[in-house]
């Protein structure tokens, strides 16, 4: 009777540590690009990079830790999720190219 | 150290739940056709966004109208309430009983709802900036974009609310506990959305 309960416990404690371990990292992940925009001090591209970096790396910490993702998801889970992500990727990319690459041709059909 | 079969991605409520943790596979696989077709939504509404970021029409931009201590502020509001939900979800996964299930979903409430004041104490001050959406391109989807994910949160405090008192009066049943896994999920989802709003929005507009 004892035998089950502690594995309950350790999947308990298991299960409490990856939320620990999310905020934290979470928090690590906030607090960085955040000072970093107020203090300033680094070239404008440098600093949209790092942001967009960072800013990915904590959605796959929250992916990982608080949405519980990982390699052991059953197949259609898993397929649910990254064609998804196909989708968006190739909707918000597409979207955004198509109307930089108008906005770049109106501007410079403006020109004389 | 045997782990149990993964049902669906997301905290699964286990074994030893029996025959809630076996209806909980559909039910969670449906809410996550939701959340991906949300999330959907949320990329265009920021493409739409990210393309019309310069469209101020010499009106106020990102540097007149955001602030930053107010949004890191917000960031860790919703932060805190996903930690507060990750723990209501082991609460209920492990017990012992519903009060302490219903303790943090009270503090994840109480955060969400000072999350939605700040937001609404921004949006004032924007107003009182001559940021109304009415003023460009770019204020129209920002406040296409921002109050949209605000929208969510206060949507999922109404949620709250309602499954607080479908525990009280029923206790927790089947229904109950696929309830809160369920806004387990949608709460989580939201902070990841806040993440690229507070990036691309906020960070990347002040840069």
């Amino acid at each position: 009777m004892s035998a089950p309960l502690s594995d309950r416990d350790q999947a308990r404690r298991r299960e409490f540590h990856s939320y620990v371990w999310g905020a934290g990292l979470a928090l690590v992940l906030t607090v960085v690009p955040f000072a970093l925009v107020h203090w300033g001090g680094i070239p404008r591209i440098d600093l949209l990079v790092t942001i967009g970096v960072l800013a990915l790396v904590q959605l796959l910490v929250h992916f990982r830790f608080f949405l519980h993702i990982g390699f052991r998801q059953k197949r259609e889970d898993l397929q649910l999720i990254l064609f998804s992500a196909l989708l968006l990727t190739i909707m918000v990319s597409g979207t955004i190219w198509i109307m930089a690459s108008l906005a770049l041709r109106m501007t410079l059909a403006a020109q004389p | 150290m045997n782990r149990e079969a993964v049902r669906h991605p997301g905290l699964n409520l286990g074994a030893a739940h029996g025959r809630d943790d076996e209806a909980a596979e559909r039910v969670m696989f449906g809410f996550w056709v939701f959340l991906m077709s949300d999330a959907i939504l949320f990329g265009m509404v920021f493409a739409t966004y990210v393309t019309s970021v310069h469209a101020t029409a010499g009106g106020p931009g990102p540097h007149q109208l955001y602030d930053i201590t107010s949004v890191f502020v917000e960031t860790l509001l919703l932060l805190a309430s996903s930690f507060t939900f990750g723990m209501a979800s082991l609460a209920l996964k492990y017990g012992p009983g519903k009060g302490r299930l219903a303790g943090w979903m009270i503090a994840t409430l109480a955060l969400g709802i000072g999350f939605l004041a700040l937001e609404v104490h921004d949006f004032t001050a924007m107003f009182a900036a001559g940021g109304v959406p009415s003023r460009s391109g770019f204020l129209s989807a920002f406040f296409d974009l921002v109050p949209l994910h605000g929208l969510h949160v206060a949507a999922g405090c109404v949620w709250l609310v309602c499954l607080l008192g479908q525990i009280a009066r029923y206790g927790l049943d089947t229904q109950a506990k696929l309830g809160v896994m369920r806004l387990a999920l949608f709460w989580h989802f939201l902070d990841i959305i806040w993440i690229m709003i507070f990036s691309v929005v906020y960070l990347a507009g002040l840069a």
